[in-house]
């Protein structure tokens, strides 16, 4: 990646002028030669305020009066904080029903720390002085003498602490350094548990009831009805459970009733129960819980990333970036006519993971 | 000491400075930068809007940790938000509401936080754009560059870490969408994924774990990069637009006692209060619409924060690959998105790098370029734009068909070619521009600029007049370097000995010829053109 076989003539002239005479402040004449030189810093332009002590009094009476609103609104931010109840809500065109507190501490706070700011620019542009000044640039690189003094103290460094030559100290001391932060790795271990088969097992088993998500009641056939989504969870799981979040995560299920007749899958219609599919809510893509369901086509689409499955297909995706279709869980009526779980999902639930196979 | 003779005492403020310079040594610091010049133009205030709105975040964020509790303990909700009550939720959701309703001014931090947050990002990205389009990236500032460039990358993913703390019903599935992209990661994504989460997701560990990576490990890390970034950026001096007076040796505007420290002071104050006054207003992340996290609850029209909608894009426009061999998944669907996530990022960041390969050019640089005069560089920033802004469109597709009545399908597959077609069309069209914008300015260099005014002659002709530009127009326009293509060189060498060509060689003439060669620049007017144009007086 070096740069040595470019020729020199493609790389532009350094551009700045100085080296024909039109260096920065020197105003030079264009002539037949240099009709596009630099002409250097344009004279100063005086402001009215310059030239008017008017009109810079009223500079001055601008900015006094900008830091003067300023402390008003401080003011006005302490008696707002002390004064408006924090439950207040006001009607506001066009911002709706809000809180009142918010809406007045938000305005004052704003309006005290813009006046500050507008005062001091103001201040800044009309009155302090607005001449331009040229700073010189030096190079960034060092010169060659410095090169040289650096390179010198640092062989003569390491000269001294003889690294190069005793290797025992410096490949034992590079094996310490190696291994040392190994330590810091290892105490990582703990921040979770090993993986093992966790993704692969839900709480559905055999026998366990589907319970609906809303009313808490085990389900019966009759209570699904066609063209309505319930969802359901295994018997046992409460809210106030310690892993309910967990296995809610991954246990959520969808019921919908098709006509099985309609239903195109084979093996669905075996799992189902009189047209009953139950299908895990849960997206094979990145996990989100799917909610939308079109009762005439039977398409479930999870409303994150818009996977469009086909429940009466074996929940087949039709669109959108899931990789494989939702897992079914088979169900059957018990003895006491109320839906249950004839086993697990037999795949496993959510988005697909490298041990998944 | 000379005190004997002189009773009188220097005044308060000399006798501090002393004190402290005799300890800091701050004389020969402030020798060197209190009078520091400063170019003046308004895109260089846009760095300044990021520098603050990180400081408005550090300083509403320390207040949110005095109230926040971040913890996934279980709790019902007593507070004093009636249509939550009764409802469980996590400690770290409860005292979100609690900041939100019962701490006086909580609501206005927490918006103040969050708002900042959303400008601190959109600045950083018009910020590097700017720095892009102006090649102020180049020698020296290349390293600047990728601090910059990492604050960016840092700056999205604690802001990612920070929404997610309230634990609410939209974080908590961008959450689970991370988790699950995480998953996609052959070999140990299911390895990270449970030592991310203590478990399985969503577990009770990730809100107190996000929490320290959020107010501590990134921030961190930022605050150094601020603190490096600003340093260089002093120390570098900072770049200015060529002019009258400007050069590459010098840097001309206005010094940092009194102007600028008015000036940029004064800005963070209109930065702050123009902040305030948002959060005032406009309601972020009302948290308690969309009320506490479970897994299988999820709201429609869920987007994340702006800066995160990119990623979002890539996810919902990748079609889902799965390859299933051997026993194991292969998850392109979502792991291609992850990757390239990373690789167009890098493209940006790496640009200087590739651009300073081409060239050749080792010199520093400190005079801006304008973005016509650069045109193939231009044009890649843009394309480069558009790809970013279709999957942005993308990461809201569902947003774009329920509002414009569009197809959710045909959105997506508008998006899904837009991204390849998209930046190679917008590379053309950018070149052609800026090619144009050349042509126009050597077309003002040469016969002046159009007055509108017609003039008939004698003869009966109608023309227009041109009136010719100043010298500081003139010097402005013809101000910046044109590089020539880079050639191979002779491929014999003095002995008649045929050289071998590196392919790497061959591949940087060719990009070489593509920046700099016919076609893909505007000579600049030349002295003898001028003469010619001017001497004759003709208007042709």
């Amino acid at each position: 990646m070096s740069s040595q076989d470019i020729p020199e003539e493609n790389l532009p002239a350094q551009q700045s002028a100085g080296d024909d005479g039109h260096g920065h402040g020197a105003v030079s004449v264009p002539d037949d030669k240099h009709p596009f030189a630099d002409p250097g810093l344009p004279p100063h332009e005086h402001r009215i305020q310059d030239v008017d002590e008017r009109a810079a009094k009223r500079s001055e009476r601008t900015v006094a009066l900008m830091f003067t609103v300023s402390m008003l609104a401080t003011v006005a931010f302490i008696a707002a904080f002390v004064a408006i109840p924090v439950d207040k809500s006001v009607y506001i065109f066009p911002l709706g029903h809000i809180s009142a507190l918010n809406f007045a501490l938000g305005l004052t706070l704003g309006i005290a720390l813009f006046c500050i700011g507008a005062g001091a620019v103001h201040w800044a542009r009309t009155l302090m002085s607005d001449v331009e000044i040229a700073d010189e640039r030096h190079p960034i690189e060092a010169g060659p003498d410095t090169r040289e003094k650096v390179f010198a103290d640092f062989k003569q460094g390491a000269k001294e602490s003889a690294l190069g030559r005793r290797k025992l100290i410096r490949n034992t001391m590079f094996g310490a350094l190696t291994l040392v932060p190994l330590s810091g790795v290892v105490l990582l271990r703990d921040l979770g548990p090993l993986p093992e088969d966790k993704l692969r097992h839900t709480l559905w088993s055999r026998g366990k009831l589907l319970v609906n998500m809303n009313t808490n009641e085990p389900l019966r056939p009759s209570d699904v009805a066609v063209g309505s989504l319930t969802f359901a969870k295994p018997e046992g799981l409460e809210e106030h459970d310690h892993e309910f979040q967990n296995e809610i995560a991954k246990a959520a299920l969808m019921i919908v009733r098709i006509q099985p007749e309609d239903i195109k899958d084979k093996r669905e219609l075996e799992w189902s129960h009189e047209g009953i599919v139950a299908y895990s809510k849960i997206c094979t893509h990145v996990g989100c819980p799917i909610s939308l369901y079109e009762q005439q086509t039977h398409h479930v689409l999870c409303p994150c990333h818009q996977s469009t499955f086909d429940l009466s297909d074996g929940a087949r995706v039709i669109f959108g970036p899931a990789g494989h279709a939702l897992p079914q869980l088979r169900i059957g009526v018990n003895d006491e006519g109320y839906l249950e779980a004839l086993g697990d999902f037999d795949e496993p639930v959510g988005p697909a993971f490298w041990e998944r196979g | 000491m000379s005190t004997a003779q002189t009773r009188r005492k220097a005044p308060a403020g000399e006798r501090v400075a002393d004190w402290a310079d005799g300890r800091l040594g701050i004389y020969s610091l402030a020798k060197a930068n209190m009078r520091k010049i400063f170019p003046d133009h308004w895109s260089f205030m846009l760095g300044e809007i990021c520098l603050y709105s990180f400081i408005i975040i550090i300083l509403t964020g320390v207040y949110l940790t005095l109230f926040f509790h971040p913890s996934m303990n279980e709790v019902e909700y007593h507070g004093s938000y009636v249509p939550l009550q009764g409802q469980l939720m996590s400690e770290a959701f409860a005292s979100t509401l609690d900041i939100s309703f019962d701490v006086r001014g909580g609501l206005l931090i927490r918006q103040i936080h969050h708002w900042a947050a959303i400008i601190f990002l959109a600045g950083m990205f018009v910020h590097m754009m700017r720095v892009f389009f102006t090649g102020a990236f180049r020698k020296p500032r290349e390293i600047n560059w990728l601090f910059g460039f990492l604050l960016f990358v840092l700056g999205m993913f604690t802001g990612f870490t920070g929404y997610s703390l309230p634990d609410d019903l939209l974080s908590g599935t961008g959450v689970r969408f991370t988790q699950g992209a995480i998953l996609s990661v052959p070999i140990v994504g299911t390895y990270i994924s449970m030592f991310l989460f203590g478990g399985e997701f969503p577990g009770t560990d990730f809100v107190a774990r996000f929490y320290s990576i959020h107010i501590l490990l990134l921030p961190g890390i930022m605050l150094g990069l601020v603190v490096g970034h600003l340093i260089l950026v002093f120390y570098h001096k900072h770049t200015q637009f060529a002019g009258p007076g400007r050069t590459n040796k010098n840097v001309v505007g206005m010094p940092l006692l009194p102007v600028y420290m008015a000036k940029a002071g004064g800005f963070f104050f209109l930065v702050f209060g123009v902040i305030a006054a948002i959060a005032g207003i406009a309601t972020v992340n009302p948290i308690w619409v969309l009320g506490p996290y479970r897994p299988d609850q999820v709201s429609t029209g869920a987007q994340p924060d702006w800066y995160m909608g990119f990623a979002e894009g890539l996810v919902r426009a990748m079609p889902g690959w799965e390859i299933n061999l051997w026993g194991h998944t292969l998850v392109l669907g979502v792991f291609i998105p992850l990757v390239l996530f990373g690789l167009f990022l890098a493209i940006i960041a790496l640009y200087p790098f590739i651009e300073s390969w081409v060239t050749g050019d080792k010199r520093e640089h400190h005079i801006l370029d304008r973005p016509r005069n650069a045109p193939t560089r231009t044009a890649f920033g843009v394309a480069w734009v558009t790809g970013y802004m279709i999957m942005l469109i993308g990461g809201g597709n569902d947003i774009v068909a329920t509002h414009f009545h569009l197809s959710i399908n045909a959105v997506t597959w508008f998006v899904r070619i837009g991204f390849f077609a998209g930046p190679v069309i917008a590379f053309i069209i950018t070149k052609r521009i800026c090619l144009g914008l050349q042509r126009r300015d050597k077309e003002k260099v040469l016969h002046g600029r159009e007055t509108g005014i017609i003039k008939r002659l004698p003869h009966g002709e109608f023309i227009e007049v041109h009136e010719p530009l100043s010298q500081e127009q003139m010097y402005t326009l013809t101000a910046h370097e044109q590089y020539k293509p880079a050639e191979i060189g002779p491929t014999v060498d003095e002995n008649g000995v045929e050289r071998k060509v590196k392919g790497s060689e061959k591949l940087r003439a060719k990009l070489s010829d593509a920046y700099f060669g016919e076609g893909a620049q505007i000579p600049k007017p030349t002295a003898e053109e001028h003469r010619e144009i001017t001497s004759g007086h003709g208007h042709h």
